[in-house]
């Protein structure tokens, strides 16, 4: 995988991917502080995402990297009207790696083509962003120990939410069963249920939580945002019926877990965040690791 | 030989293509960049056709395509027929055939879609020949036959 970019999850096969996992494990139990020694890694942020960023920078600092890079395009020549491409192929210059993040779809493919280094897409706008699928699918085989056969319950916006779309692709072969969980304006969309379909993998669609959330491994909530209601009332009428709050957990399995992309508005209730079943902030620590993964793979220096 | 093709003039050696829906006619003719040749070209626009109503017809003297240049006409001309004339005698019928990839020709119908911003040449996976769907290699979204843009 040395020199290959990550752009879309689909870019690693589901070997490369459990292989990836592999190496997340072997860094969380023995951090290698030298493993980056003299690379610089150039973080390209077109638009902010501080906790993206600082998980990356994180991931670097700690194998001993350094990171050069801006947070905020509007001090960078991209405020001059200076392309993309020419953008990219200047840092190229400068870097072992580049890790962006950009407003546009596709604007992390195209700098793949044009880089002389690795990129790794750390969001190109509503479409992929797949060290977040890593760091979930990290987190799914840490709590559960494996990550055949399980059981996922999706809340919320299940339309737009790129996290849920990519999750929903790369666990597809390890014979999940999915139950999505929304407002039918914020349903799975049609081109994902044919995907499922295709690959054989069960899915339930459900417009309010059932009590079989008790059979569930992992909840995976998402945040329904205003803006996709055009009715305010609407919004305001369902935004409560997708909140998860502690009194939902009582006959939930004892090794379930909660994931959530964050930020976290109101879906998941304060009440919830002491119940041990609340994973949201460990999963945030188990990207760092993910991210070393990826980032160590691609610099060929991990196999 | 049909009547239609009467109306404008045989050629002796060339190509001509036939059955291109009449009001694609320029979009292909911009397509195979024939504004920049200098070869006698012949086209005919609205003439009679059972199959399309409507239909255009290209006649190019002295000029015979390579099929990646030709077959990116498909996305337009799905029915559009190859006649190579040698000698005022059609030696070759063709149909087109739309090719698994698609590099410029028709822009990316998202709007947040990064080709739709950079000096940039799009490029399509063929996804659906009939009806035809091209999925951006770059924002992953599909553009569908009612919203190709020719560029």
């Amino acid at each position: 995988m040395k020199n290959k970019s990550l752009i879309s999850i689909t870019d690693f096969s589901t070997d490369e991917i459990l292989r990836i996992l592999e190496i997340a494990e072997e860094f969380e139990n023995n951090p290698e502080p030298h493993l980056l020694d003299g690379k610089v890694v150039a973080t390209l942020f077109f638009e902010p995402s501080t906790r993206t960023r600082l998980s990356f920078e994180s991931a670097v600092n700690r194998l001993g990297g350094r990171v050069i890079g801006f947070s905020d395009p509007n001090v960078s020549s991209v405020s001059k009207g200076e392309t993309l491409k020419d953008t990219i192929k200047i840092v190229s210059n400068y870097c072992d790696l580049i890790v962006m993040r950009h407003p546009l779809e596709g604007s992390s493919r195209y700098a793949s083509e044009v880089a002389n280094v690795p990129v790794i897409n750390a969001g190109d706008g509503a479409n992929q962003h797949p060290t977040q699928t890593l760091l979930d699918m990290y987190s799914i085989k840490k709590t559960q120990g494996r990550l055949d056969n399980i059981n996922i319950f999706m809340v919320g916006d299940l339309k737009y939410g790129r996290t849920v779309h990519s999750l929903l692709q790369a666990m597809s072969p390890f014979n999940p069963t999915f139950h999505f969980i929304s407002h039918p304006k914020l349903k799975m969309p049609d081109e994902y249920k044919r995907y499922l379909d295709k690959k054989g993998v069960k899915y339930y669609e459900h417009e309010q939580f059932t009590n079989i959330i008790s059979e569930a491994d992992i909840i995976y909530m998402t945040r329904v945002q205003r803006e996709r209601f055009s009715d305010l009332m609407e919004y305001e009428k369902t935004k409560d019926m997708y909140v998860l709050h502690n009194y939902m957990l009582e006959n939930a399995k004892p090794t379930m877990k909660i994931l959530h992309p964050l930020p976290r508005v109101n879906e998941i209730s304060q009440d919830v965040d002491s119940n041990p079943k609340a994973y949201y902030f460990d999963q945030a620590r188990n990207g760092v690791f993910a991210r070393q993964a990826v980032i160590s793979t691609v610099l060929g220096l991990k196999k | 030989m049909d009547k239609s093709e009467l109306k404008v003039t045989a050629i002796k050696d060339g190509t001509v293509i036939d059955h291109i829906p009449a009001n694609d006619l320029f979009k292909v003719v911009r397509i195979l960049n024939l504004e920049n040749l200098d070869n006698q070209i012949t086209v005919g626009v609205n003439l009679d056709s059972k199959k399309l109503g409507k239909k255009g017809i290209i006649k190019i003297s002295d000029k015979f395509f390579e099929d990646n240049e030709i077959n990116k006409i498909a996305l337009l001309a799905p029915d559009a027929n190859l006649n190579i004339i040698k000698n005022y005698e059609v030696v070759e019928k063709r149909s087109v055939q739309l090719p698994d990839m698609i590099c410029g020709i028709s822009r990316c119908m998202n709007p947040k879609c990064i080709t739709n911003s950079e000096p940039m040449i799009t490029k399509f996976e063929v996804v659906s020949k009939r009806p035809v769907a091209l999925k951006c290699c770059y924002c992953e979204k599909i553009t569908d036959a009612q919203h190709i843009v020719i560029e």
